[in-house]
């Protein structure tokens, strides 16, 4: 990580202006929007074949000691405590009021956890936990040293990743998805690149697709990120910018923190499993902000999708039932992998797809609104320019690879 | 992002300062130049006005819509659309890869063929890029 002018840049940084990217500001630091192929690209190649990602930009923090399970068990929302050893979990981190300050995922580690983030949350997610109870008897701080990050995405992955790991085969055998191998103290990790370098491999992503999450020391990430490319370019594999990450992850019916999850309760949404909900809408334990999520009114985040590709501009757009207001758009982008066949959403990765039919995209997103609406209820959005019908769903691109059996060698 | 000097900016087109291009006679076909399509980056939909319809200078003629943002198309001159290139229903990425060609736009009839001679020629444009780009 290197900064000026109060703009950071990760290890990544010269790669990425060498492959062509539009770069842009994004939580501090500075970004690739996409490279020279282009986001609609991009985002097929990780629903086709597979895609590169630089994700330095997250941050790491620990949660060490011997009462870390317990104090984070109240402070985040997922149960941790009955974590099986080698998995991790999706949650949030919550204020008194039920707020969601952040999402993150969870990593049991030897003496407490390792918490992922997103960009530039580490600091105050770290202050946050240091005000909690409990506090006291656990050490909260930043990972370090830093570590370089980067997500491979997509059915093309594991093949993809194998040549570059130290023993692929004991590496991939009992690997599950939302599960890792290797040590956030890279010096205690047994997970090591056919070079040697120490790393840790998590089997999660942002994508909805088959893929790793890979953490890896600053001063590794562009040599491995290039030979990557190198050597996976004739299979289809390309470097990946927000852009393809955002529309990936929407129609993969992830929250992007600070715009589908953010000040305000973090309940009422499609991310019940980042809950510990019981049958009949109990906590199954105690966690801060629990009390508030229980009173908290009916309004809903609801996913959606439209009929073509068309969007409104989602800072000004209206969500209609008719002509009653009923919210606002949290996020709106359009899955270039998706379109719909006799009304149906078919994916390019969908089996039951026509003959050479080819997906022209659809607007798809998260709309926040005063109640719940059952998935296929239609609504307008309404912005200054235009209105669009879209319809609540439950699920938005079909057929998605992240939790297919982790499949590497070709036949 | 394209460098200055990896712009493709032709000598036989006008360039007005929202960065459209319009042919310099007949058939006078209206695009985006290369400078525009790479700052918008893949388009995703193409929104036309009707054929037939009388646009007056700087007048909406419909909207590209990237993966990034909508954006209103204004007409660098006055005049009638009398055809809009239909292909990009189907592959607005032809504008992206193709911008002064295949990724045509509209083809209109100038209400008065002098509105041209007030664009920029490909110099002045190139300088206009390169002051506000």
């Amino acid at each position: 990580m290197t900064a000026d002018g109060g703009i950071l840049h990760t290890p990544l940084d010269s790669l990425h202006r060498e492959l062509g990217a539009t770069m842009a500001p994004f939580g501090g630091w500075d970004m690739p929007l996409w490279y020279r192929a282009g986001a609609v690209k991009e985002h097929l190649a990780v629903v086709q074949a597979a895609g590169l990602f630089d994700t330095s930009h997250m941050d790491v923090i620990t949660v060490m000691g011997g009462n870390a399970a317990a104090f984070l068990n109240y402070a985040f929302t997922r149960d941790i405590a009955g974590l099986q050893p080698g998995r991790c979990a999706y949650g949030a981190f919550l204020d008194e009021q039920g707020h969601c300050l952040d999402d993150a995922i969870v990593y049991p580690q030897a003496d407490g956890f390792a918490v992922v983030l997103n960009a530039s949350m580490g600091q105050r997610i770290c202050d946050h936990l240091k005000s909690l109870p409990g506090a006291a008897d656990v050490n909260i701080r930043p990972l370090q040293p830093r570590l370089a990050k980067f997500d491979i995405q997509g059915p093309a992955a594991p093949k993809l990743l194998a040549p570059f790991l130290a023993d692929a085969d004991a590496l991939f055998a009992k690997f599950p998805y939302f599960s890792f191998k290797g040590s956030f103290d890279l010096s205690q990790s047994d997970v090591r690149l056919a070079d040697g370098t120490p790393i840790l491999l998590s089997r999660t992503g942002y994508t909805g697709e088959m893929g790793f999450e890979l953490f890896l020391p600053e001063d590794k990430a562009p040599g491995l990120f290039r030979s990557l490319l190198g050597a996976g370019s004739g299979d289809g594999l390309v470097p990946c910018g927000l852009a393809a990450r955002d529309s990936l992850r929407t129609g993969a019916v992830l929250p992007l923190s600070h715009q589908d999850i953010g000040p305000w309760p973090f309940i009422n949404h499609p991310w019940p499993f980042a809950l510990p909900l019981a049958a009949d809408g109990s906590f199954t334990k105690k966690f801060h902000g629990a009390d508030a999520l229980l009173a908290a009114d009916a309004t809903a985040t609801l996913p959606f999708v439209g009929s073509d590709p068309r969007r409104v501009e989602p800072h000004d757009a209206v969500v209609l039932d008719g002509d009653r207001e009923i919210g606002t758009v949290t996020t709106i982008v359009s899955d270039m992998a998706i379109g719909r066949v006799d009304g149906r959403v078919v994916s390019w990765a969908s089996a039951g797809k026509p003959e050479g039919w080819n997906p022209r995209g659809l607007a798809c997103g998260f709309i926040r609104v005063d109640r719940a609406y059952p998935a296929g209820t239609k609504l307008t959005l309404k912005d200054a320019r235009r209105a669009i019908t879209v319809e609540v769903a439950d699920d938005i691109r079909p057929d998605r690879t992240a939790r297919k059996k982790l499949e590497w060698k070709t036949a | 992002m394209k460098a200055f000097d990896e712009l493709n900016i032709p000598a036989d087109l006008k360039y007005a300062k929202d960065h459209e291009w319009i042919a310099a006679a007949a058939p006078f076909r209206v695009g985006i130049s290369d400078f525009a399509q790479d700052q918008l980056g893949d388009l995703t939909y193409v929104e036309f006005p009707e054929v037939g319809a009388d646009i007056g200078v700087g007048g909406e003629f419909g909207s590209l819509e990237s993966i990034k943002s909508v954006s209103t198309l204004f007409l660098p001159v006055a005049g009638k659309i009398v055809a809009v290139n239909d292909a990009l229903a189907d592959d607005p990425g032809l504008v992206n890869r193709d911008p002064y060609g295949e990724g045509w736009l509209v083809e209109i009839a100038p209400a008065d063929a002098a509105g041209l001679d007030a664009l920029m020629d490909a110099d002045t444009y190139l300088q206009h890029v390169k002051d506000n780009g």
